[in-house]
């Protein structure tokens, strides 16, 4: 996909790469967002704005709502009973909750990697291939073989089993597990990924390899990453939200919360005083 | 020493029962092999019967309960893989859907005389099949579909619902999600379902009675629309019958038709171990 792509895909905004204050790298705009399971209030009134091309990353103890809000933004709450919002999410300028959302297509835009890495049980092109075949975005066998190059490229696992690509993705180690699905995603065009504690099942190597691969990635998608690791969120992230108790309390520049947080609560929370 | 001996004493009556079910059954299986064997040869497999059933073979039966399951598959398979697929994706609990698992198991209790009767009532008189191997591939396809529902409901719902989570956040829709995840995975529980209702549905008489079954036909079928020979009711006829019918050929057909539902059997068994042993889930 070409970056001329990537811009037609947000409207028509004039494009702004690099600088700090231009609207045109807003992808996703929250505002007043609200979301309940049953009576339980998760997440309450958000305002943020995620960025094209960045890595945001998602801070916060556990049951703090970080996933939930994750889970808000490709509507994978859906698939939960029970759950009601207020106010709105929009992304690339559209509002995703809509009565006439295609929340398909939603998420074929809004990819998602889970906290464990979660194959098919099939073999690894079968995996990478399963949304150019399946959500019909392949022309012919060849595109589908070409579009799964092209994935498995991107997360560096080319190389590493080019030549096997029929083993079952079940027998890779978790790492290269974790990775196949960051191709699977990609390979479904999206414009943003959201991770879900992507590294937490896997070992320091695998985990910086990750690292890494956001890092790139983060040059030609929008990546919002949730983690438990404050380390990790300073190590690969340009933002970083701060969530306590379904609110949002701070967010701002990386470098910002972790040497220069304005809230008692984030620099707490950083230091390890509470959590 | 009182607890000891009351448990031997249980442990007594339970095995006495379980060996009260199994030697009759063994006993069965082992006269109509052992009687069966005796009229058996390659020839009676393949020959047409002559001389009033009397001498030859049983070829057109064996070849009408082949015909006969066969097209049971083709009527039971879509309808209760439709079925369960909407029971165990779609459906949310309600009225309707209760009236939907009511009706199934009140299909699996019926007479299959009833079954016979309502094939010959609906398929061969009020839709003109006519006694056909067509009339009755419908009339034992709607008597396997409750079997085969319930069986092709519990292997899809014991796909693992991670699969269908990571397939929606995919961007696939909820039938791309069964169609290309769920199914798959669900494929061979369903066969098992599938050859269990088969087995069932070759060995019985009274559903192809009025609808299928010829007593007698110097020929075999030429096309679905043809009434057929049956390995059960051609059974029923050389036991009951035909005059002066010696033994050994009926036992044979007994032993053919026993071997036919035991393959089909041991196939599902087949099926679902190595279903098993290759599952990585």
């Amino acid at each position: 996909m070409s970056a001329a792509e990537l811009v037609g895909m947000s409207g028509s905004m004039p494009e702004s790469v690099g600088s700090s204050d231009g609207a045109a790298d807003d992808l996703i705009l929250v505002q007043d967002f609200s979301f309940y399971y049953g009576a339980f209030r998760a997440l309450e009134n958000l305002n943020l704005t995620v960025r094209d091309r960045e890595v945001t990353a998602l801070i916060g103890p556990s049951g703090c709502g970080k996933s939930t809000f994750l889970r808000a933004i490709n509507r994978m709450n859906d698939t939960i009973r029970g759950v009601r919002y207020e106010g709105d999410i929009r992304v690339a300028g559209q509002s995703i909750y809509q009565a006439d959302t295609d929340v398909a297509d939603l998420r074929q835009r809004v990819g998602m990697v889970f906290q464990r890495p979660n194959p098919f049980p099939q073999s690894i092109f079968d995996n990478v291939a399963y949304g150019p075949r399946v959500l019909g975005l392949a022309g012919d066998k060849a595109d589908v073989s070409e579009r799964t190059r092209l994935a498995l490229s991107q997360v560096g696992l080319w190389e590493e089993l080019g030549d096997r690509l029929d083993r079952p993705a079940l027998a890779l180690s978790p790492g290269q597990q974790q990775r196949l699905c960051i191709a699977r995603t990609l390979a479904t065009e999206p414009r943003i990924i959201l991770m879900d504690e992507p590294c937490s099942a896997l070992d320091p190597v695998a985990t910086l390899a990750i690292e890494g691969l956001m890092r790139r990635l983060a040059e030609r998608y929008c990546i919002v990453v949730v983690t438990h690791n404050m380390q990790q969120a300073a190590r690969v992230s340009d933002r970083t939200g701060f969530f306590w108790l379904g609110r949002l309390v701070e967010f701002g520049p990386t470098n910002d919360i972790f040497t220069l947080p304005q809230e008692k609560l984030t620099e707490d929370y950083i230091t390890g005083r509470r959590g | 020493m009182r607890r000891q001996q009351r448990q031997r004493l249980a442990f007594l009556l339970v095995s006495g029962v379980a060996w009260a079910v199994t030697i009759p059954i063994m006993l069965v299986i082992g006269l109509i092999a052992t009687r069966g064997l005796e009229g058996m040869s390659w020839a009676f497999l393949t020959e047409m019967p002559r001389e009033g059933m009397v001498e030859g073979g049983i070829l057109p039966a064996l070849v009408g309960t082949v015909w006969l399951t066969i097209g049971t598959a083709i009527v039971a398979m879509p309808l209760a893989i439709g079925a369960a697929v909407y029971l165990a994706e779609y459906a949310r609990p309600g009225p309707l859907t209760s009236a939907i698992r009511l009706a199934i198991v009140n299909l699996a209790g019926i007479p299959s005389i009833v079954y016979g009767l309502f094939g010959l009532g609906l398929f061969v008189l009020y839709l003109q099949l006519g006694t056909s191997i067509v009339a009755g591939a419908l009339t034992l396809g709607l008597m396997t579909l409750p079997v085969v529902i319930s069986t092709a409901e519990e292997a899809i719902r014991a796909v693992p619902q991670e699969f269908r989570l990571t397939s929606l956040s995919l961007g696939a829709s909820r039938w791309q999600t069964i169609r290309h995840q769920v199914l798959p995975h669900a494929l061979p529980g369903i066969l098992t379902g599938v050859i269990l209702g088969l087995s069932r549905a070759a060995g019985e008489t009274a559903p192809i009675l009025f609808t299928a079954a010829a007593y007698y036909l110097p020929s075999l079928p030429s096309s679905p629309a043809d009434p057929t020979m049956a390995l059960p009711y051609h059974l029923y006829v050389i036991a009951t019958q035909v005059p002066n019918m010696p033994l050994a050929p009926q036992f044979a057909t007994a032993l053919t038709l026993m071997l036919i539902v035991l393959s089909l059997t041991v196939a599902a068994s087949v099926v679902r171990s190595s279903y098993r042993r290759r599952r990585e889930w």
